[in-house]
């Protein structure tokens, strides 16, 4: 089941102006390095032989990409624009920092072609993005919300993060509410997982915060499905919410569903034919490898068909829209499986579809299993 | 018959006798030094790492005296523990004379006593030896004291050594010549062996090692193994000298091999004589017996698929241990198995390791269990070593367990511990006397049931490693047994179940439920682990519910580390049994055996 999808663009922009204390993403903070960076993503090529239609959908992340100087977005695209070629719609991405937001810099962004912004808001409690080491506060993300409506953007992502040590039930509640009352076409409510070595890690470690627990957890997650699905958004992924089928990132959805994408930037994965391959997680690195001509250090795996059931067995497992029953019957436990995670309430068929329920997203990384 | 000696040497643990076999192989010059490889009598891996000896080797040394007269020193290697006492009083029995060796720096424990015992047991002339003198820390006149006072033996007599150094070997080679009397028996006589080992070579098949004691044998001769009635004919006679050689012929008072187109070893008995067919009614030799199995326990392949590989495997393990008994068996929740005998705990821990290592075969081994005897209500009488076939207790009339007499030796001040933990495992009837001043020997009738989880190590603990012990099998005694169950999710599991004594029942199934608890993973829902007799729940732990498991994101490298996660935990999945809508990992199975009794 290759997906033959119009392929979506990755643009990876890995700096950041502070790193916040629980993020293990690649970025680094020496912005200095951003115009030698830049050139090189308009510069990257595909690796020989793996070409690509024209992209429905472009997504500039990062890293914090609204951190770039003033026209640098710009001119990226219009490079990028020089050298792929973009289907007419496209769903074109940018993730922003709060603090970032101008209303210059929304019309750059609207010049080049940006029709969605994804907001990394986090909270809407000062304490909280305090401890979190974000650099903006609540009322920024507020105006940045307002501003890019102002600037006419129709489609407006919130990202939120929930669980951190000392959350609590009221304060995700009235984030909540404050981001529902700013009327996002997209919401995403990431879970707060402790990995790599990150000084939240290390607080972890030394006993400064305790880990936040299975229950609170669970309730934590709840409360944002039931909060959001209540207020019409549905609740299309794992961790993401859309106002309406359109409103769901077009993009991230090419992920899920093996949809050839190509990333472009250090740390960026692509995925075509059943291949995968990454660019290694170094600034120096990837703009020596480019500049040579040689293309950046890469490395990459070409899925067996097991492998690729495998994915798509989990991944299915982790949207709403499921998996089809054809599928899941080439797994010799299915039936049993089936049968079981219906009783525990956690699939569900639905015409020639199991999906997963809410309880069902709760346990994502369990579901698989059954099935193997 | 002059010209001919056999002997072993006897130690407590660690005082050298490994080396000082291969100083007394080096200095005959059996094989060259630069071949030497040390410590070659101990050539099984786990016999190396344990420090035990498993089976016994034999080494023909050709020595030339000082006066020159020459000589065929045959050095039997005995095994080093209780499971194997059998086979040790059988290599004794093989031998005139053995070398008691003595740490210079421990002087005489636990086990150089009981091994002193076991040596005029069998008549044997027996030659002190003083080890490790080249130790600053070499106390010689103590040693020497404590050889006359604590063994009773005249220490003029001991030989002064150092195995590693080399120093008085020839004195001790001199010794057993002089001290050591040669092998009685006559060349005229009709022909006996007796059997004191047998090993599996893929070639040649068994392998027997023997003492001759009455006439000879030769290849081309049809032999009877008397306790079998067996006939064979005889393809070859030899000695062991590291490798086998061959020989025309093997005389009363020699030790060597007979081949003969033996199988397996379990076509041969350990104690057996051996005669020449022809010969109608020769007396056996004295001591025979059959060596029963008397601890129990099932084994199934982790990987249920891998069934016939176990199957191969212990056909092939069985071929070299005669004492292993095995028949097929199944279980509700492990699949097909076997279930096995063992002649005791440490016999069963080296069959698991050598199936995993030498056989690369990941088993889960059920909670070992001895043969009980139950009377039922219409008289007859069932003997039952598996749970699984515990009669329904509403027909039985009398339950049977079986007894040992358990002899403990170890310096005095020990005793009072070693009493309490005889007495917490129903120990009766207990005596004791002082065999020499300062030591102790104790006897205690024990349920059998009772030592063959842990005693043996919480015996060495209790005295710091100086107690020593061995039991024989008494009787069986009348015992208050039940039966316990053990569910999970209210689910039987058939292989955790085990017979056990009334006052233990409630203990043991609390530690068996605290295990599984500990070991099963969290599932969806919340798990009662339950222990039960009959149907009344007598102990009870819980795994409580997996309240969620989600990581929240999945984009670019996720993809892949999510995918070889899935990849190693369904591997994973696969060494688990599943019990109803519960997944047991091996390891919670590995851990209630684990359990001991305190
Ligand atoms: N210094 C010194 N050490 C010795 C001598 N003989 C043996 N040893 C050491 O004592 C330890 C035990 O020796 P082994 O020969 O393995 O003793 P063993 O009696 O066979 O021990 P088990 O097989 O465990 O019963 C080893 O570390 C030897 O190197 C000796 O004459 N002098
Ligand atoms: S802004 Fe985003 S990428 Fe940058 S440090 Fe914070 S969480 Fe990481």
């Amino acid at each position: 089941m290759m997906n033959d999808d119009p392929p979506g663009l990755y643009l990876h922009i890995p700096f950041c102006v502070t790193r916040c204390i629980y993020c293990d993403f690649y970025s680094d903070t020496r912005i200095s390095m951003a115009g030698r960076l830049l050139g090189c993503l308009a510069a990257e090529n595909a690796p020989r032989g793996m070409g690509f239609s024209a992209f429905d959908t472009v997504y500039i992340g990062g890293g914090t990409p609204s951190a770039m100087p003033a026209g640098s977005i710009a001119l990226l695209m219009e490079r990028i624009g020089g050298r792929f070629e973009t289907a007419p719609g496209a769903e074109v991405t940018i993730e922003v920092n709060p603090d970032d937001v101008t209303a210059g810099k929304l019309a750059e962004y609207r010049g080049a072609g940006i029709n969605r912004i994804s907001v990394g808001v986090q909270s809407f409690d000062d304490g909280e993005l305090k401890f979190l080491g974000r650099r903006h506060d609540a009322r920024s993300a507020i105006g940045a919300a307002r501003a890019i409506r102002e600037a006419g953007m129709e489609n407006l992502g919130i990202d939120l993060i929930y669980g951190f040590a000392g959350h609590t039930i009221e304060s995700w509640r009235s984030t909540l509410e404050t981001a529902l009352s700013l009327g996002p076409e997209h919401v995403s409510c990431y879970q707060m997982t402790i990995e790599g070595p990150t000084p939240m890690a290390r607080m972890l470690a030394a006993g400064r915060i305790e880990e936040t627990g299975e229950e609170l957890q669970r309730e934590l997650f709840l409360l944002a499905s039931a909060a959001l699905t209540d207020h019409g958004y549905i609740h299309y992924e794992i961790s993401n919410y859309a106002r309406g089928e359109g409103a769901a990132s077009r993009h991230n959805g090419k992920y899920w569903a093996h949809a050839p994408y190509l990333g472009l930037g250090p740390s960026a994965h692509s995925f075509a034919g059943g291949e995968r391959w990454w660019n290694l997680p170094s600034i120096e690195g990837y703009c020596g490898g480019v500049e040579g001509g040689e293309g950046p250090p890469r490395g990459s795996e070409r899925l067996t068909a097991r492998q690729f059931d495998l994915e798509t067995l989990y991944l299915g497992l982790r949207t709403a829209r499921g998996l089809p029953l054809g599928f899941l019957s080439r797994f010799p436990a299915w039936e049993r499986a089936l049968e079981r995670l219906e009783n525990e309430s956690c699939l569900r068929i639905e015409g020639d579809r199991v999906v997963p329920t809410t309880k069902g997203f709760l346990f994502a990384d369990s579901l698989p299993l059954f099935f193997l | 018959m002059a010209g001919i000696r056999n002997f072993s040497i006897t130690a407590h643990i660690d005082h050298g006798k490994s080396t000082l076999a291969d100083r007394l192989i080096q200095y005959t010059g059996l094989v060259a030094d630069r071949d030497f490889q040390d410590q070659i009598l101990d050539n099984m891996d786990i016999e190396r790492e344990r420090g035990i000896t498993i089976k016994s080797q034999t080494v023909c040394l050709p020595y030339k005296s000082r006066s020159g007269e020459e000589f065929i020193l045959n050095l039997i290697d005995t095994p080093g523990h209780v499971d194997f006492s059998y086979e040790v009083s059988r290599a004794l029995a093989s031998c005139e004379g053995v070398l008691l060796l003595v740490d210079a720096s421990q002087g005489v424990e636990a086990q150089t006593l009981a091994n002193l015992y076991l040596a005029m047991e069998h008549d044997l002339a027996v030659i002190p030896v003083i080890n490790k003198i080249d130790l600053p820390s070499a106390d010689i006149e103590n040693t020497r004291e404590m050889i006359e006072v604590d063994l009773g033996l005249d220490s003029d007599g001991a030989i002064l050594c150092s195995a590693k150094d080399g120093i008085g070997i020839e004195d001790i080679l001199e010794a057993i010549t002089k001290r050591i009397p040669a092998p009685r028996g006559e060349k005229e006589k009709p022909f006996r062996a007796l059997i004191f080992d047998a090993r599996y070579d893929s070639f040649r098949g068994t392998i027997i090692s023997c003492r001759i004691v009455d006439g000879t044998v030769r290849e081309g001769d049809i032999i009877r193994l008397m306790s079998l009635g067996t006939t064979h004919k005889i393809e070859e006679v030899g000695v062991f000298r590291i490798a086998r050689e061959k020989r025309p012929s093997l005389s009363a008072g020699e030790v060597g091999y007979i081949i003969a187109g033996i199988k397996t070893v379990s076509d041969t008995r350990i104690g057996d004589t051996i005669v020449h067919d022809a010969d109608p009614m020769p007396p056996a030799l004295p001591g025979f017996k059959e060596v029963k199995p008397v601890v129990f326990s099932s084994i199934y392949p982790i990987d249920s698929d891998e069934n016939s590989a176990l199957a191969d495997a212990l056909e092939k393990y069985k071929l070299n241990d005669a004492a292993l008994i095995y028949q097929r068996d199944s279980s509700a929740a492990l699949g097909h198995g076997f279930r096995c005998g063992f002649l005791g705990l440490l016999h069963l821990e080296v069959f698991q390791e050598r199936l995993e290592r030498e056989f690369n075969q990941g088993i889960i081994m059920t909670s070992p269990s001895v043969e009980y005897k139950f009377i039922l209500a219409n008289g007859d009488e069932v003997e039952v070593d598996n749970p699984e076939y515990y009669p329904d207790p509403g027909i039985i009339v009398k339950s049977l367990e079986p007894y040992i007499r358990a002899t403990m030796m170890m310096p005095e001040r020990y005793m009072g511990a070693v009493m309490q933990i005889c007495l917490a495992r129903r120990g009766v009837n207990s005596h004791f006397h002082y065999p020499t001043s300062g030591r102790i020997e104790l006897f205690f009738e024990m349920p059998l049931a009772e030592v063959i989880f842990d005693f043996y190590d919480k015996l060495k603990t209790v005295t710091q490693g100086y107690g020593s012990f061995d039991y024989e099998l008494l009787d069986y005694r009348e015992g208050n047994l039940v039966k316990v169950d053990i569910l999970v999710n209210g689910e039987r599991v058939d292989a955790l179940s085990t017979i056990i004594h009334t006052d233990r029942a409630r203990t043991r199934a609390k530690q068996i439920c605290d295990r599984l608890a500990e070991e099963i993973p969290k599932h969806m829902f919340k798990i009662a682990v339950q222990g039960a007799v009959g149907g009344k729940i007598i102990a009870r732990s819980t795994i409580s519910a997996m309240r969620k498991d989600v990581t929240a994101k999945c984009y670019g490298g996720d993809i892949t580390r999510k995918r070889k996660l899935l990849e190693k935990q369904a591997k994973g999945k696969k060494r688990m049994k599943s019990i109803g809508k519960v997944m047991i990992p091996q390891n919670a199975f590995v851990s209630v055996l684990k359990t001991n009794d305190e």
